[in-house]
Order: structure tokens, then sequence, then C-alpha cells
């Protein structure tokens, strides 16, 4: 699956979108990010995620082929 | 009516948007690219998004908004990309009937957006280091 990165966590990283083995839920998702992308981890704890285009809870399922997004505590107006 | 846009935000004219014959009262927020934060001095904001979700968390907060306030017409538009002291990034017309509804309406509409819309600020401070901006992390 892939999941799109804005802001802090794309400059963490150095790209935009990262490809990772499918994830049941975003919780699974949030845990799996964090081992395997240290550097994300702090980010990860406090960051939003979106599963189509909507805010997603921990409990979340990722349906297949969803677009998941990565979002940290957004700042904009 | 929502807008993302990289261009400059022409508020006179999203102003004359709004204006209705059957609404008395037009309220404008806009919001400007602030120069002192503490202490600290910025020159410069770049604004990033994630377009779709934000349009669409953009026109939810226009629906809310129409269901509990009389709304005539709004517009909600942010800029995002490289923006300047003294830009705008953000503005928010609103009319309604009256004036009590037309100020609270457009509360409720720049308060949402900064809530739950996905977009973020990187800081460019004066002293050439960069931040985004991330409440709480």
């Amino acid at each position: 699956m892939t999941v799109l990165l804005f802001a802090r966590a794309r400059d963490l990283l150095g790209i935009d979108r990262l490809e990772i083995d499918e994830a049941a839920t975003v919780g699974d998702l949030r845990r799996r990010l964090t081992q395997l992308y240290p550097k994300l981890a702090g980010l990860a704890a406090v960051s939003a995620f979106a599963v189509n285009n909507e805010f997603a809870s921990d409990t979340t399922p990722i349906p297949a082929n969803a677009e998941v997004a990565l979002l940290p505590p957004v700042s904009g107006g | 009516m929502i807008r993302l846009t990289r261009a400059a935000i022409d508020y006179l004219a999203l102003t004359e948007e709004v204006r209705r014959g059957d609404c008395g009262a037009v309220v404008l927020f806009l919001g400007t690219v602030r120069e002192l934060t503490g202490e600290r001095v910025t020159v410069a904001l770049d604004y990033d998004a994630y377009p779709a979700m934000a349009e669409k968390k953009m026109a939810e907060i226009e629906a809310e908004t129409r269901k509990r306030w009389p709304v005539g017409a709004m517009i909600l538009e942010h800029r995002l990309g490289h923006l300047e002291v003294g830009d705008i990034s953000v503005a928010v017309a609103v009319s309604c009937p009256h004036r009590v509804e037309a100020f609270e309406a457009c509360r409720y509409a720049i308060d949402r957006l900064k809530e739950l819309v996905p977009i973020w600020k990187k800081e460019n401070w004066a002293d050439g280091s960069t931040e985004w901006v991330h409440p709480g992390a």
C-alpha cells in the first residue's frame, strides 16, 4: 500500500510517499511505520491518518487500494 | 464556495462575490503572514496541502456553516506556496441577512478551517533556518 507524506514527515524521509506491506487497520499501520522508520516515530505518534480523504482512528480498517495519508498536526490559516 | 489557489488572494473581488440584495451584512476575515512569533522573526511562510482532502474538508465546513446560520453566500479561500510577510494566506467572506449571524458564521468557518483542513506552514526564520509548524508535535 502507498502512504502519502506531507510537511515534516516528507522532509524527515526525503520522499513524498512510501510503499509498505498492507496493514489491516490504521493502528497497525502506525505501529509498522514507527518500527520501519524510527525517524518518523515521534511525529507519527501525534499525527492523524486519513483513509480515502477522511480522518481515521486507530481502529479504522484500511480497505484494499485505499488512499492513505499521514497527517502531522495541521497549521493552515 | 471553496478555493485553493497559488495566486494572490483578491479580497476585494471576493468580498464583492458574496454581496447580495437579501443580505444586509458582509463579514470578511483575512489571515496574513505575521512577522513576529514571540521574539522570532519570520521572513516568509511556505504553505503545503493535501489538496484533495483539503478541498473536501473546506466544502464540509461550508456545509456545516450553512446548516447553522442563514448564510447567503460564502467563500473560503486558502493560498498555497511561498508567502512573504503581509501576504494574505486565507480569506473567509460571509454574507447573511444580519450582522450577528455573519460574524458568528465567519468565526466558526475560520476556526474549523484551522482545526481540520490538512494544510501546513513552514516558517522561514530571519536567521535562515526553517521549521514546519506542527502544534503539539
